[in-house]
């Protein structure tokens, strides 16, 4: 798309993307999950991934959300420093947040945090999240990342000591472990270390968007010890508990050892748009 | 082994069933949820009487994403939620009425003790929405939308809706706590 960019067709692109994330898996994520059926020498374990794939189809042939918990909607903006925006981009977001919600559809879950009253259109204070990057270029990048509660209940943030930096693996390892077949796996394990408090969180969330397969030697240890549990597609037993394990890290305080584990369902949903002219 | 069986379940019905073994379900599911449970267990305090029979019936812990096109209401995804947020208020639900059977993803804690010689924990795979809507015939009924569309329980007419693992039958057995516990002694021997 070139030319100037507008409230509308922000919005458009965003209703497009929403859907595309909902009803439809990246290649990477159903490559890794076809692996993992090849792979698994147990007959139950089995028989959950070709559930999982025949999902995967049926909700792509058909354009329905591939999961009922459509998730609350995690938008990373990235605005090149060239754009001049003169329009409302947040409202934009919201906007096709709630023509999704009535088009795609999804299904209503932000609700008040105490009286869980539900707005019924998927926003509501601070819903859905947006965050804002600066990059170079005259584009504008939306990607969004539904997220659904299953697996994100079972997330965890550890305000670590400096010296118990040997004892990473091991938070990662038990917090798969006390998540068991609830967050759906086989899973992917979103870690951050470093920054602070809240930026552990963000980094350890934003590495869900990585290519499943890009590990290093570190990552693929981690992943093999969680595998080496045996938990299983769903918690049934199995060799796929993970698919992939993704640190992202960030410097911090010299005093502080942030740690962030945000747990993803096999359904690591995540598109992208990009508008504007070319670089 | 693999058993087809109909709603309303007898005690018979789920008492030969084993953990592990396969089940196709035909007839009515209620969704519940968290709200819906403790709706249940407030009105059962207070004696009144419930919209709906739970005598016979299998529980789907689902929060259904629906449609309601000219009035009539049908499913557009609806696969399980995780079964454990609602392990306390199971036993108490069990106590008090006849349900025979629970759908759910992920098992369930403590629960197993309640279930014995009565009900049975059926596990359907995680995320499968899509797939699960298409056992999906009919939506008879809905009751308690002012809980919102995930909370509200609503009557979901199925045919051979499948395959459901038993995760938890009626002798004690738990797939989830024997595989976890197993998980756990791999775990604490690194």
């Amino acid at each position: 798309m070139t030319g100037k960019i507008t409230y509308d067709a922000v919005v458009k692109a965003t209703v497009n993307t929403i859907k595309e994330a909902e009803t439809l898996l990246p290649d990477d994520v159903i490559k890794a999950l076809e692996t993992a059926k090849e792979n698994e020498s147990s007959d139950v374990a089995r028989s959950q991934i070709e559930a999982i794939l025949k999902n995967i189809e049926i909700a792509g042939n058909n354009s329905i959300p591939l999961c009922q918990d459509t998730g609350i909607l995690i938008f990373y903006v990235e605005i090149g420093r060239d754009l001049h925006i003169d329009f409302d981009l947040k409202g934009a977001i919201l906007e096709a947040t709630r023509i999704a919600t009535q088009q795609v559809p999804l299904r209503p879950n932000a609700v008040d945090p105490l009286s869980r009253s539900n707005s019924n259109d998927n926003t509501g204070e601070g819903l859905p999240d947006i965050k804002y990057d600066f990059v170079e270029g005259k584009q504008l990048k939306i990607t969004v990342a539904p997220k659904g509660a299953g697996s994100e209940n079972m997330s965890v943030l550890k305000m670590m000591n400096p010296t118990e930096l040997k004892s990473i693996d091991d938070f990662i390892v038990e917090t798969v472990l006390n998540a068991g077949g609830r967050p759906c796996p086989p899973v992917i394990v979103g870690v951050g270390i470093g920054g602070s408090f809240d930026k552990a969180a963000r980094l350890a969330k934003s590495s869900l968007l990585r290519t499943v397969n890009d590990m290093n030697d570190e990552e693929k240890t981690i992943l093999a010890r969680i595998n080496s549990l045996g938990i299983g597609p769903m918690g049934l037993g199995g060799d796929t508990t993970a698919l992939a394990v993704h640190l992202n890290t960030s410097h911090c305080h010299t005093a502080s050892l942030p740690v962030a584990i945000n747990i993803q369902c096999w359904a690591n949903r995540h598109a992208s748009v990009i508008l504007g002219g070319k670089e | 082994m693999e058993y087809h069986l109909n709603t309303p379940l007898k005690k018979e019905d789920v008492k030969q069933l084993d953990a592990g073994d396969i089940v196709y379900l035909t007839g009515t599911v209620l969704t519940a949820r968290d709200e819906a449970h403790a709706r249940i267990l407030e009105m059962y305090e207070e004696g009144l009487e419930l919209p709906f029979e739970l005598e016979g019936a299998a529980i789907y812990h689902c929060g259904p994403l629906m449609q309601q096109i000219e009035g009539k209401w049908s499913v557009v995804a609806a696969g399980p939620t995780t079964s454990d947020r609602m392990s306390k208020m199971t036993p108490n639900l069990l106590k008090h009425f006849n349900v025979r059977a629970l759908v759910g993803k992920g098992g369930m804690n403590n629960v197993a003790e309640s279930l014995k010689g009565k009900c049975v924990y059926l596990a359907y795979t995680g995320g499968c929405a899509a797939l699960a809507a298409g056992s999906i015939k009919n939506v008879p009924q809905v009751h308690w939308l002012d809980l919102g569309m995930p909370e509200a329980v609503w009557e979901l007419e199925v045919v051979e809706f499948g395959p459901l693992i038993v995760g938890i039958d009626t002798k004690g057995n738990d797939l989830f706590t024997s595989i976890k516990e197993k998980a756990r002694e791999s775990f604490s021997k690194k």
